[in-house]
């Protein structure tokens, strides 16, 4: 079955006055039915960008779509104008997002209940009473107690947690094939992030969405991610299953990362932490080398000489892009 | 001096810090937040407390009132025997160069117009060093110490990338020499690259220096990490203390292991043999804290008689202090 999603060799640029940012730059991934996804990365490598170009959400200028395709139930989106008809009709109900902050994306004059029965309405063509009754079934699945009476409340009434579970529910309101969360529990305390997170998966197996969990923190794509992308400075560096990410990490960053996140159940005693040298670049005027050499602790003189690899077939589902040796059995 | 465990840097007893919720334009007093409601817990030198909790539980205001940027509503803080709770600002002042802090903003705390130099600077002039050699040479001293550039000392904050610039707040923290370190949320704002450097670098001052930490977070795998002991906090109460293995290895409290379960590992083998307890509801407001065992609406253990009166923190062995009814020891 061919994947869901199929992202080819995006490019999305910033035109700054400091230059060109080279957000992301060649990015390719799939999404496959029914799959759970981990984008990982450490802030500013592109992760948003490439999700919001997905759906051309990109603010135009001085951000700018100049490459790829977008393949999605056999189309390519790019194809469309980001304001046009297509890519409303996708947007919120094919492919839906849930940002970091709720609040901006809720309105904060209209009640929970009109928002959440417009997106119906428009995209299902739902009478308002039906919307209606729909909704306080999708806000009962998401664990607002109450849910009939509180259509009628407004965002700021709703704590941060209560929040999320409504943009949960909005997300789900039109039955998406693919939902997108963006550090969806990065504002929120660690047990309403365990509350959210286990909700989202009992979700998209109810609904059988696809979905793709965009943060920053390892521990949540080890826990809930099947399949996982390692963003490093606008592009992909490594991807495989969570057991090749994280089991048999292949490129020096994946492997950076993995030494410098203290894990729970370890004391500074028993591991020390390994920081990888150096900050991450600025992403303007890129050389045309691997961006991580600087950092890496194991460059050799064909990553000075030869343009940056592209992802490589390493066995299964992994991938690196990385003159590495080689595999360790051949 | 009431010297009563010399080998505790700090030692706080029964701590309340409540502070008043008024309306209207006569700012009427409609009641309080017990932010710190009885709080008691002693550091010894050289070691590292650890401090979580979530959002609002109280542990900011209870670093604050170590470092009495607070008056305290109640209760004893023993800085080396000496108890500064009550004390006035004149008499503050020898205390407080023995103290420093870290805060989570590197760049909220220091101020965008002055440079380096004058930032790491000003806690010495502060405490009457003078001399501007002497001052110089220990600013240049402090940058080594904390590994910045020496020519970065006439940059302005926002010349300093993130991880430098909490480098520098280090840095203004260890000028006068103190003895304690308050850091709250001293990586939380950080890359993770960046975080390590950051907690290797507090880990090997403490060597080198002989600190002593109050280690404030809410990524319990970073306290977890850096800290010998650690207390949970849960709306303005201390409800377990243990050593940083045992509290993750044998954790007593209901709200503690929940809190543990909630913390995702990074690898998959570990997380697919894990059991998840995910609690139910969210915090409650703390202007309004359920009565008795705080945590008893949320507790799947709870019975009618945990709403009826608070537990206290009692010793069950290796220094491992629980709240609980219903924990036996
Ligand atoms: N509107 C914009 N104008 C200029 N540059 C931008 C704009 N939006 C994003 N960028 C740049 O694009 C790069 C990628 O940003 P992006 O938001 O995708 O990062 P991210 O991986 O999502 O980071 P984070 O973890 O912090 O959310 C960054 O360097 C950022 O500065
Ligand atoms: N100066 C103040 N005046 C009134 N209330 C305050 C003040 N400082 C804190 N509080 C309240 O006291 C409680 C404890 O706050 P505190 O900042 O200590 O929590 P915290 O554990 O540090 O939370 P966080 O993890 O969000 O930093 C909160 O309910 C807070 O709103
Ligand atoms: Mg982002
Ligand atoms: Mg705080």
């Amino acid at each position: 079955m061919p994947p869901l999603l199929s992202v080819y060799n995006l490019k999305t640029y910033f035109h700054t006055y400091r230059g060109l940012v080279k957000a992301v730059d060649g990015v390719s991934f799939d999404i496959n039915e029914k799959e759970i996804v981990g984008v990982v990365g450490e802030s500013g490598c592109g992760k948003s960008v490439s999700m919001l170009s997905v759906l051309q959400l990109i603010s135009s200028p001085p951000g700018e779509i100049v490459d790829g395709k977008v393949i999605f139930e056999g189309q390519d989106l790019l194809q469309y104008q980001p304001k046009g008809e297509t890519m409303s009709s996708i947007r919120g109900a094919r492919i839906a997002m849930i940002f970091q902050e709720p609040m901006t994306s809720l309105n904060p004059v209209l009640t929970i209940g009109r928002q959440l029965t417009e997106g119906l309405e428009v995209h299902l063509s739902m009478n308002p009473q039906s919307a209606r009754e729909r909704v306080v079934e999708l806000l009962r699945l998401v664990g607002i107690p109450d849910a009939k009476g509180r259509l009628d409340a407004y965002p700021h009434q709703f704590s941060g947690g209560m929040r999320q579970r409504v943009m949960i529910a909005m997300a789900l309101s039109c039955n998406p094939r693919i939902l997108i969360a963006d550090e969806p529990t990065t504002a929120v305390d660690v047990t309403t992030q365990a509350q959210l997170l286990e909700l989202m998966q009992d979700m998209v197996v109810r609904f059988k969405t696809s979905l793709v969990i965009v943060t920053h923190n390892l521990g949540v794509v080890a826990r809930y991610a099947e399949r996982i992308y390692v963003m490093y400075s606008g592009r992909i560096v490594e991807s495989g299953l969570a057991d090749d990410i994280f089991l048999n990490p292949l490129h020096p960053y994946t492997i950076g990362l993995l030494k410098c996140v203290p894990q729970l159940g370890e004391t500074r005693k028993e591991r020390k932490l390994v920081p990888i040298q150096g900050l991450p670049p600025n992403l303007i005027n890129m050389p045309s080398s691997c961006a991580f050499l600087p950092r890496c602790d194991r460059a050799r003189d064909i990553c000075r000489q030869k343009p940056w690899p592209s992802l490589e077939l390493i066995e299964g589902q992994h991938y690196v892009a990385c003159f590495r040796d080689g595999p360790e059995t051949p | 001096m009431n010297q009563e465990n010399p080998g505790n840097v700090i030692e706080i007893k029964n701590l309340r810090m409540y502070f008043p919720i008024t309306r209207g334009l006569l700012r009427r007093r409609v009641g309080e937040i017990k932010a710190v409601d009885d709080v008691s817990f002693a550091i010894k030198k050289n070691e590292t407390l650890g401090l979580v909790g979530e959002s609002g539980c109280g542990k900011t205001t209870t670093g604050r009132c170590i470092l009495r940027l607070y008056k305290p509503t109640a209760g004893e803080i023993r800085f080396n025997g000496t108890d500064i709770s009550g004390m006035n600002e004149n008499r503050l002042r020898l205390f407080r160069s023995n103290m420093g802090a870290i805060f989570q903003d590197p760049y909220g705390s220091l101020n965008p117009r002055q440079t380096a130099r004058t930032i790491v600077g000003m806690p010495l002039i502060v405490h009457g060093m003078n001399d501007k050699r002497q001052q110089n040479n220990r600013v240049e001293e402090l940058f080594k110490l904390v590994g910045l550039d020496a020519s970065m000392m006439t940059r302005v904050p926002h010349e300093f990338s993130g991880g430098q610039r909490q480098r520098l707040g280090i840095a203004r923290a260890l000028a006068c020499q103190p003895a304690l370190i308050i850091c709250d949320e001293p990586v939380s704002a950080l890359d993770v690259s960046i975080q390590a450097q950051i907690i290797n670098l507090l880990e090997e001052l403490q060597e080198k220096l002989g600190l002593t930490y109050l280690f404030i977070a809410h990524d319990l795998s970073v306290v977890q990490h850096i800290s010998n002991r650690v207390a949970v906090m849960y709306l303005g109460r201390i409800i377990e203390i243990a050593n940083s293995r045992e509290l993750y290895e044998n954790p007593l409290h209901p709200y503690t292991k929940a809190l543990l379960s909630a913390v995702p590992v990074p690898n998959p083998v570990i997380e697919r043999k894990r059991t998840r307890t995910v609690l139910k509801g969210e915090v409650p407001s703390p202007a309004a804290p359920p009565p008795g065992c705080h945590f008893n609406p949320r507790c799947n253990l709870a019975t009618p008689d945990c709403a009826e009166s608070s537990p206290e923190l009692r010793d069950t062995g290796n220094g491992h202090q629980v709240a609980c009814f219903k924990v036996q020891a």
